[in-house]
């Protein structure tokens, strides 16, 4: 697993990487009330704004994280925006997308380095 | 935390805003709301006099209210629009009022020199200001005052207790049955910690502070509310008794009275009024309204509803789109997203008449 700065991991399953939000980050938004995803098969480019998340304190972006394709996304998101608060890690992933090259993704933290980031 | 109205205060507790809020209309929450203004009027020379300086700042009918019991006031300018939204008692030898935290600093000179010639305004400044709101409010409250048990809405009461005199209301601001309790500020630690001991009571941040008033269709000064707009069109016209209306015994005479008592015969250009996204994306302040290509207004606080379980929004429009069913779109981040013009308030409120 992986971690940006914006409190994003992304995960490597096959050819794809799997991109969710930090518990420390759910934890931070309070309880989420809205997922707006972006469709699958759309091309994004790293720092594009592609989903949106509101909680009941606020509306917060995630940013893609890389440059490539969006190849799926977790629709079971927006019927229950509860699961970001319920599961972060596992069943609440945002969307999976396809990288050129997957070695870009060693740019990112480590989980000690996230660690130590969020203190 | 948070900064708010200069103080630091927090948006939750450990159970989270959602939590709070769902709590609070289930059990009982307490809330900190020692930031606000308490402010004494003692008379100079007489209630009378004292009633009549006050009434002649607001279009509310002062003089008809009993000792022992609490009535919402307005500060009006001379243009109509409002300066502050306050609670006002009488507790018979004087009047007792507790306005906008963020507004205190505005509205104790404003009163300074309005009731110069007929009162001594003197800021309370040895007390806090507890809400205890809910429908076990009563149950909690009266372990520590059994007396609170006899009030009703709007009723206040001053109760000798091992916490000091309690300057207890029965009202508050999330549309449940409740009761604020001013307490000498040395004590109050105390008291809230046999109330938070109590397995019903939780505490409650100021974001679910916000989320039950905006259930409870209640306007939050400088969003909602403010010097342009007038309480007609904030849909405040029950505030206003029909003493001070046209054709009352004491018609008029407050700051504003020409736009106000227009308002009120002719109805007024805009006004405000509950919005229900049709999504489940909240609409937060801000949020353009349209009609068709046409902006119509904006809102002026929204977000998700936690006992309504979607988002809800309030704003103001022209009144010919104001009536409920009425269909227009919000701009949510570039997108239209359709919204119904709806009944306020969203939650129904549970007040002990």
């Amino acid at each position: 697993m992986k971690y940006t700065k914006e409190h994003e991991w992304l995960r490597v399953d096959g050819d794809l990487v799997t991109v969710g939000i930090t518990e420390h980050a759910a934890e931070a938004l309070g309880d989420v009330v809205f997922v707006e995803l972006p469709e699958a098969g759309a091309t994004v480019a790293e720092g594009d704004e592609i989903c949106v998340i509101e909680s009941v304190k606020a509306a917060s972006d995630i940013l893609a994280p890389l440059d490539g394709e969006i190849a799926e996304v977790n629709g079971k998101l927006v019927d229950t925006p509860a699961l970001v608060n319920e599961d972060p890690l596992g069943e609440a992933w945002f969307f999976k997308m396809k990288v050129a090259d997957l070695s870009v993704l060693d740019q990112f933290m480590d989980e000690a380095e996230y660690k130590e980031l969020i203190g | 935390m948070v900064p708010f109205a200069g103080y630091e205060m927090p948006v939750q507790y450990a159970a989270g805003v959602m939590k709070e809020h769902l709590h609070t209309r289930a059990a009982a929450g307490l809330f900190d709301v020692s930031h606000m203004g308490q402010v004494i009027l003692r008379p100079k020379a007489g209630m009378e006099a004292l009633v009549a300086g006050f009434e002649a700042m607001m279009p509310v009918d002062v003089a008809s209210l009993p000792e022992g019991r609490q009535r919402y006031g307005l500060f009006t300018n001379e243009a109509g629009g409002v300066l502050d939204d306050l609670m006002f008692a009488n507790r018979g030898d004087h009047l007792f009022v507790v306005v906008n935290a963020g507004r205190k600093a505005h509205d104790i000179p404003h009163m300074a020199t309005a009731l110069a010639d007929v009162a001594e305004v003197v800021p309370v400044t040895d007390r806090a200001l507890l809400a205890l709101q809910g429908p076990l409010a009563e149950t909690c409250l009266a372990r520590l005052e059994p007396r609170v048990v006899a009030m009703r809405f709007m009723d206040i009461g001053v109760f000798g207790s091992v916490f000091g005199d309690l300057w207890v209301s029965r009202s508050g601001y999330t549309g449940e049955d409740g009761f604020e309790i001013s307490v000498p500020a040395a004590r109050v630690e105390a008291f809230a910690r046999d109330l938070l001991a109590m397995a019903e009571v939780l505490p409650i941040g100021l974001g679910a502070r916000d989320s039950l008033r905006l259930e409870a269709g209640l306007c939050l000064y400088g969003h909602d509310l403010d010097e342009t707009t007038s309480p007609v069109e904030a849909g405040l016209t029950w505030a206003i008794q029909k003493s001070r209306r046209a054709g009352g015994a004491r018609e008029g005479g407050f700051p504003g009275a020409a736009r106000i008592l227009r308002e009120l015969a002719e109805g007024p250009p805009r006004i405000r009024i509950g919005l229900r996204p049709e999504g489940r994306a909240p609409m937060r302040e801000g949020t353009a309204l349209f009609d068709g290509d046409t902006g119509v207004g904006t809102i002026t606080s929204g977000g998700f509803g936690p006992s309504v379980g979607a988002p809800v929004a309030m704003g103001y429009v022209p009144t010919p789109l104001a009536t409920p069913g009425t269909r227009l779109e919000g701009d949510v981040r570039g997108k239209r997203l359709p919204v119904t013009v709806a009944e306020m308030p969203f939650h129904p409120t549970t007040y002990k008449r």
